[in-house]
């Protein structure tokens, strides 16, 4: 997880010296400002459109399900594509050449496994969450426990990852303080989803997508114009100047097993991120959502691609020494390159691009959390669904509150923490605690609450303590000297693990009703039917 | 009925079967990227043209193999998948 490694560096990194190139960057910048202030007003001109269209809890959770395909698959862009892939694998191709390529296309690949296992059923299946789907034909209350341990686990995660790393950044493209960044980056949020709630936040991720890809397009299309818009030159200009080593694998992959690790985690993580997962209730039927996840895999697959000629454009027009003067952790390549190629004016519409980015993300973890919150834990455990539509509005305005505030105060808690591991740990938890029991729930029979349960607490709970003792935590953080578990990510273990605990529980827990319900989840995974996520 | 509950587990049956393969190609693919980046780094340094190594090109090929994957599922879901839900849904 260096891309991230790199990317978060950013936050701990000291306030940047006066470098030997001149950029704007690190300075307070009018363009960037305007580029901001007007991202902010039309986001908070849709947040008051969608104020107006948020009445139920289906409106606030799924958009009243009338998203678009398209539209969706622009908003699961948008959720997806974090600061970290823009400015983390950009600067880590600048930086280390090929070696960044490795997770160029481990963050895509997780998306044809949501579109083959995931996307369909659990539309068809759900209502506002994942745990709807898995509570289907169990017991209610453990299920929807566990799977809210493995949501928050999750969303927490990814937030205090997302809110260090947006401080970090902000003030240094802004030259704003940190805790100034990181409480404007969880007000704006907090506005759009508390107000607006799924539709605001849908809009919110579409507006950043598009900004994301227009920005990159363009900065490749720039660099690509300097090499007769032929990548390959432009390799072979990285190859003259740096050697050859630069367009090979290095150092990066030492361990397999490491590499093989954090590529299942990446994998089968996607299928089981809580705020992915929730969009596929925002549109009208499955088709629509397989639809979706195939324009997303073509967007950000197009990203992706992208990423080798803005972080090999860096590196052989801005150069490495350049681009680690002003943060050593390389994050500034693309916005270094923007300045150069495109001044002052375009470096500002980047530094927008980015804030924009990071505000998508998080708010789509806060939806997801909140709904777990009030969703899962209020209305089906602690009401037991007798819940009136306006307690179950409220409860859910007051859990998106509530995470709000906490990811303000997470962020400003872990300022100068190294929490860059945290992303792939919120992966792992993805890949071990939520997505086994999501696919044996809904494709295996004799699946029981036992077993499901089982899975989700042992995926997550394992996943804990197996980052706590490997390498990750007890060399890079603690400064030991060793760790007990070898690999950095847990996913080789704990996914398997996950995966035998449900199989084996179900297998010596018989439940009647549970193995009874299938032949209905099956017709209505197939067929459809009016969704029934626990009582409403 | 009982013909209508054979032609459902049809259906999933072949669901799975598409969805099982894709997957499993799928991981075939970039879990071969990457035991290849692990463990022979010398063919991926290999340059097919100048510039361009087989690594570069291996990459960005898992990437149109992500699309391509995707591809084929939606064209068959759509073709036949959803024929045969809108069939058993009159």
């Amino acid at each position: 997880m260096s891309a991230l490694l790199v990317l978060l560096q950013a936050a701990t990194a000291p306030p940047p010296q006066a470098p030997a190139v001149s950029t704007a960057i690190g300075q307070p910048n009018a363009i960037a400002m305007v580029f901001f202030f007007v991202f902010i007003a039309i986001t908070l001109g849709i947040t008051w459109w969608a104020a107006k269209r948020t009445k139920t809890t289906e409106d606030f959770y799924a958009a009243g399900r009338t998203v678009t395909a398209g539209q969706n698959g622009f908003a699961l862009a948008g959720d997806y594509m974090s600061a970290a892939s823009f400015l983390g694998i950009a600067g880590l191709v600048s930086t280390s050449g090929f070696d960044g390529l490795i997770y160029s296309t481990g963050w895509l690949v997780g998306w044809p496994v949501v579109l083959f296992l995931i996307a369909e059923p659990l539309r068809n299946l759900g209502r506002y969450t994942f745990a709807d789907v898995v509570a289907l034909r169990l017991r209610q209350k453990p299920v929807r426990i566990a799977a809210a341990l493995g949501t928050l686990s999750t969303v927490s995660l990814y937030l205090i990852a997302q809110m260090v790393g947006a401080g970090g950044l902000i003030r240094l493209m802004f030259g704003l303080s940190y805790e100034t960044a990181v409480i404007i980056v969880g007000l704006a949020m907090l506005t759009y989803v508390l107000f607006g709630g799924m539709i605001a936040t849908t809009w919110v991720q579409i507006v950043k997508a598009v900004m994301l890809m227009a920005g990159a397009t363009l900065l490749a299309i720039l660099v690509l114009a300097r090499f007769g818009f032929n990548p390959v030159n432009l390799f072979a200009a990285a190859a003259e100047k740096y050697g050859d080593a630069v367009l090979a694998p290095g150092k990066l992959v030492a361990n397999p097993l490491d590499a093989i690790s954090l590529g299942m985690a990446l994998m089968f993580g996607t299928a089981g991120l809580p705020h992915i997962l929730m969009r596929f209730y925002t549109v009208g039927d499955a088709r629509a959502a397989r639809t979706s996840v195939f324009y997303a895999t073509g967007l950000i697959g197009l990203f992706y691609l992208m990423t080798f000629v803005l972080g090999f454009g860096a590196m052989v027009l801005v150069g490495p020494d350049v681009i680690t003067s002003v943060d050593r952790g390389g994050n500034m390549a693309a916005p270094l390159l923007a300045e150069l190629l495109g001044g002052t004016a375009f470096l500002g519409f980047i530094a927008a691009v980015a804030f924009a980015t990071i505000l998508a993300v998080v708010a789509g973890l806060t939806l997801s959390g909140a709904a777990a919150l009030s969703h899962d834990l209020w209305v089906n455990v602690i009401r037991k669904g007798e819940v009136s539509p306006r307690e179950q509005l409220r409860v859910a305005r007051g859990a998106t509150i509530g995470l709000g505030l906490l990811a303000i105060a997470l962020g400003i808690t872990f300022k100068g923490q190294n929490v860059a591991f945290m992303v792939s740990l919120a992966f792992a938890i993805a890949a071990s605690g939520n997505f086994p029991a999501l696919v044996l729930s809904i494709f295996w029979r004799r699946c029981t609450t036992a077993g499901a349960v089982a899975s989700m607490v042992v995926g997550t709970v394992a996943t804990l303590v197996l980052i706590y003792l490997s390498p990750t935590i007890q060399v890079d953080i603690l400064k030991h000297p060793g760790a007990w578990f070898p690999l950095k990510n847990p996913a080789l273990v704990t996914i398997p693990l996950s995966f035998l605990t449900g199989i084996v529980v179900s297998l010596f827990t018989a439940e009647a009703s549970a193995r009874e319900g299938f032949a209905a989840i099956e017709r209505r995974m197939h067929l459809g039917a009016r969704p029934v996520g626990g009582e409403d | 009925m009982a013909k209508h509950e054979q032609r459902l587990s049809a259906l999933g049956a072949a669901r799975w079967r598409i969805a099982g393969t894709l997957t499993a190609a799928m991981m075939l693919i970039y879990f071969g990227f990457i035991a290849l980046i692990a463990y022979d780094k010398e063919l991926l340094a290999r340059q097919v043209t100048r510039g361009l190594t087989l690594g570069i090109l291996l990459g960005a090929l898992v990437i149109v193999a992500s699309w391509i994957l995707t591809w084929i599922y939606v064209r068959w879901a759509n073709a036949h998948y959803d024929t045969e839900v809108g069939a058993m849904n009159e």
